[in-house]
């Protein structure tokens, strides 16, 4: 018999876990906007333009590190890739953002300022339908995940993992980037989208529209955070932690990884591109910097602070890295690249389990000293160690 | 004694100057006139005479002091006001001197008149420069015939006088003559420069219902001549990319062999082996600042001496990497990953606040510069063959340590065996280290080269990890001879790639090949034999 979705949906998150996803929408949806919109400017719990902003932004990022985390804490694949597909969405939803200024850019034309500037005549044919909402947040969801699939299914029916994959989602990605600077590609070149004036009829300077915005982030982070809950809870959440911990022998049993992997990362794609669509309207500019190889290496040292492995541990690790970004870059911007190496570093050999698995261990370390030793059954999902594979023939994992 | 010799002579040739003062008064008065044709007759008499009162009236005209006063013509210099005829300074000075003024294109024709008459002079270096400036930009050919003539009957020097025979020809197109205009296009079916092409291509080409070029023969002996240029130019064109193909292979085989090393012995991928080709390119910078500063008599040689310094900074960078933080990671690739990129971006802000963030200058020797001239298109920089020469001189270097002494036959053993090795004794922690060091020290050679080519700057080694491990996914993990073909072939087949349709879509094209291609054989071109699991 098969469970009701709606049954599996709160078995998956248990009661404690609800009423986080509710203490959480009441804070997005109702506190903060009354925050910022009923507290007068100079009151201390008074929530800023720039605030609501920044956390919207934060917010976007942080759905970007739960798909990561998706792929690298459940799947054992890093993606350096994933800046990418956060672009794609972006992009695509920036096409209808740019087709909403209609005739009151600089040239006041029907096409967008930069196609005027480059003297085309006509929209591209990858613009049609852009100037529809849905279709732009379909295609939002669809490029990435379409890419995601078909690079994904060349990669991984190959047995393409490990160091091999991560490379070269990284070429894809300098790649890419380079592919958008061009002007011929046909989405403004070096300069991207930007001067959005409205959407769906509404300002985009307008706090209302920020707000709805900002909430709209709230909704999708925690969906994400749901979905993944459930997932990682299901058969197929169980399948995947067991190929990331010892694929081959996945295989022997009789399943194919390929499926597996295929889903969760075309699902990750996804996710990532809504997050862009997102962003977008939020940030105001799109440009082909953001598909720079930097940035999708930024989002693993997100999870990687965070936790991986563990759902809460990207949105943690995500908060905390942009935090301090924005702190770094107004207050010693030379200093930040050192900070940021020394994140990856340090994260890496001493943090091996982020913040949250820091955490975990502190309290264990507490509850072992009056009792018997019993780490949570949570705890133990999160710190499953990296497989543990002799040094010499990891190297050849991807050629085996 | 001397010093009279030479006032003596001085004064001889201002004899001689003033002896031969026989400009034709008739041209210098057209060059006052209003008359725009006339001024262009008269420029024209004036290349024709070709002697040096033409030239020193061509060039006041130029710089605009050829000035009209009253009845004469004179040259404005400074204070004094010369007489343009003799050069001979007038007293009293005339009063309100009036500049003659030049449109555009009889601008053009003064500055291809200039260049012309400077084909007369004595100095070889000269001559050749002005004769390969025409050859580019020659204006209304035909004024300069005569001067041609007669500068190609002086010419004895075997590299001008083709030039000039070129030059001739060129001009001699413009000219009413049909047999001397069929005459021009035979000769320049010698030629193998695209700019001789694109001018008979101009023959062609029609003008309303007329040929630019009306002569039937004529037109047939351009489509032939274009022809046989096509066929020269393909070869040489071919041979140039081809060239260019190898010296970016050379690059990607420096950059990609210590990776090959390291990732072949550790398997990890270490994201901060490209800020190894910026410590070993800032060491040649620093070598350079030495040399000029304390010994600025070899300076030409600091290449030499910042090999070894660039080898030594880079491994001693990259051993200390390896001490710190990537022993400590072992059997966890993913995470090895990203400690090295945060090595790379400490690595870059180092570089920025110790170098500053622009790009620096790093000057190429003199015996680099200049290239080995083939043919009229290809020619190779003697920079790029050193460079070429310089990955060779490496590779038999390492394939020399790899199989020959006992620290290769560790390396060798460690990569194909970890725990066996250390079984039978192999100090695996210390070779570990010993073999990032040298592999760290190549990429600071590879950095030295780079050097010489690309800019030096903080983040000039970002672009080259992706490459590099192409190159040793192409080749097979710990295979030499993988990665010395991987390398030239991605090399060749980019630079091939890029003229095709862009270095963008090269770019895409050579990544989804390579994915094709792990498709077909996982374990690259040349796989160790053997059977593994994981």
């Amino acid at each position: 018999m098969r469970t009701p979705v709606t049954v599996k949906l709160f078995a998956g998150l248990g009661p404690k876990g609800w009423l986080a996803v509710a203490l959480a929408a009441l804070v997005g949806w109702v506190l903060v906007p009354m925050a910022h919109l009923l507290l007068p400017e100079g009151h201390p719990l008074h929530v800023s333009t720039y605030a609501i902003t920044l956390i919207g932004k934060i917010l976007c990022y942080a759905v970007v590190a739960v798909a990561m985390d998706l792929i690298w804490g459940f799947g054992g694949i890093l993606s350096l890739g994933h800046g990418v597909f956060f672009a794609l969405g972006g992009y695509s939803f920036g096409m209808y953002l740019m087709r909403q200024i209609g005739r009151e850019g600089s040239y006041q034309s029907d096409l967008p300022d930069f196609m005027v500037f480059l003297d085309w005549k006509e929209l591209p044919w990858y613009w049609t339908g852009s100037d529809h909402f849905l279709w732009a947040l379909f295609l939002a969801v669809a490029v990435p995940g379409l890419i995601a699939w078909i690079f994904g299914y060349f990669a991984f029916r190959s047995r393409i993992k490990g160091v091999y994959f991560s490379i070269i989602t990284q070429a894809l990605t300098y790649a890419a980037m380079l592919f958008f600077f061009r002007n011929e590609t046909g989405f403004g070149g070096n300069n991207g989208f930007t001067d959005f004036k409205r959407i769906l009829g509404y300002s985009v300077t307008a706090p209302e529209t920020r707000l709805a915005l900002f909430g709209l982030s709230v909704a999708l982070l925690l969906g994400a955070l749901i979905l993944g809950r459930v997932l990682i809870a299901s058969k197929f959440g169980k399948v995947l932690t067991a190929i990331r911990d010892s694929e081959s022998r996945v295989m022997f049993i009789g399943y194919n990884p390929l499926h597996y992997k295929l889903f969760i990362w075309t699902l990750s794609a996804m996710l990532c591109g809504l997050a862009g669509a997102l962003y977008v309207p939020q940030v105001g500019i799109i440009n082909p910097s953001e598909m720079s190889v930097a940035n999708s290496i930024e989002i693993a040292i997100w999870v990687a602070v965070g936790g991986r492995g563990t759902l809460i541990g990207p949105v943690l690790g995500a908060g905390i890295v942009n935090l301090s970004k924005s702190w770094f870059t107004t207050s010693f911007p030379e200093y930040w690249l050192f900070f940021l190496g020394l994140l990856f570093i340090l994260v890496t050999l001493y943090l091996p389990q982020g913040v949250v698995g820091a955490w975990a261990k502190l309290r264990s370390r507490k509850a072992a000293k009056p009792a018997a030793p019993a780490p949570a059954p949570s705890v133990k999902a999160a710190a499953t160690p990296e497989p543990e594979m002799p040094a010499g023939s990891a190297a050849k994992g991807a050629s085996a | 004694m001397k010093r009279i010799f030479l006032l003596l002579s001085l004064v001889l040739g201002l004899c001689a100057t003033s002896v031969r003062a026989d400009v034709d008064p008739a041209a210098l008065k057209a060059l006052g006139a209003d008359d725009f044709d006339a001024k262009s007759g008269a420029i024209a008499t004036l290349v024709a005479a070709g002697d040096a009162d033409a030239r020193r009236i061509l060039t006041a005209l130029s710089d605009d002091a050829l000035a009209v006063a009253g009845e004469r013509i004179v040259i404005v210099a400074g204070d004094q006001v010369l007489d343009a005829a003799t050069g001979a300074a007038i007293k009293p000075t005339p009063a309100s001197p009036e500049s003659i003024s030049l449109n555009n294109s009889l601008r053009q024709q003064v500055n291809s008149a200039l260049a012309a008459l400077r084909l007369l002079s004595a100095d070889r270096a000269e001559r050749l420069a002005s004769a390969k400036s025409l050859l580019s930009d020659m204006g209304e050919g035909a004024t300069l015939l005569p001067l041609l003539d007669k500068a190609l009957k002086q010419e004895q020097d075997g590299e001008i006088k083709p030039i000039l025979v070129q030059l001739r020809a060129q001009a001699s197109l413009a000219s009413p003559d049909a047999a001397l205009r069929l005459q021009a296009v035979k000769d320049l079916s010698n030629s193998a420069s695209p700019a001789v092409k694109a001018l008979l291509l101009g023959l062609l080409e029609k003008q309303g219902d007329t040929f630019v070029e009306p002569d039937e023969k004529v037109r047939a002996e351009a489509q032939f001549a274009i022809k046989a240029i096509d066929s020269r130019l393909v070869w040489s064109d071919l041979s140039g990319r081809l060239f260019t193909g190898i010296s970016l292979g050379s690059i990607l085989l420096l950059a990609a062999l210590g990776l090959a090393i390291t990732y072949g012995v550790m398997g990890v991928i270490n994201m901060a082996h490209g800020e190894l080709l910026m410590v070993g390119a800032y060491s040649a910078y620093a070598m350079q600042g030495l040399f000029r500063s304390h010994l600025p008599d070899y300076v030409d040689y600091y290449v030499v001496a910042a090999v070894p310094v660039a080898f030594f900074a880079a491994a001693l960078v990259g051993m200390a990497m390896e001490r710190t933080v990537i022993r400590h990671l072992y059997g966890r690739p993913l995470e090895t990953l990203l400690a090295t990129w945060g090595l790379s971006l400490v690595l870059i802000q180092a570089a920025r606040l110790l170098f500053g963030a622009q790009n620096v200058e790093v000057a190429n020797p003199a015996w680099m510069s200049g290239g080995l001239q083939l043919a009229e298109n290809l020619s190779l920089p003697w920079n790029r063959l050193v460079i070429v020469a310089f990955s060779g001189f490496v590779l038999l270097v390492v394939w020399l340590m790899m199989n020959k002494t006992r620290l290769g036959m560790f390396v060798r053993a460690v990569t194909q065996n970890r725990p066996m090795a250390g079984c039978v004794g192999v100090p695996t922690a210390r070779i570990d280290t010993l073999a990032f060091g040298i592999g760290s020290g190549i990429a600071g050679l590879g950095g030295v080269a780079l050097s010489q080519i690309a800019n030096v700057g903080p983040d000039m080694g970002q672009g080259y990890i992706v490459d590099s491990f192409m190159v040793v996914v192409l080749g097979g993990v710990g295979q030499l001879a993988g990665a010395v073909w991987a390398a030239l072939g991605l090399g060749v087949v980019t630079k091939f790639l890029e003229g095709w349709a862009g270095a963008v879509i090269a770019k895409i094209l050579v990544l989804v090949f390579i994915i094709v291609f792990i498709q077909k054989r996982p374990q690259g071109l040349f796989a160790l034999k053997g059977r593994f699991v994981e």
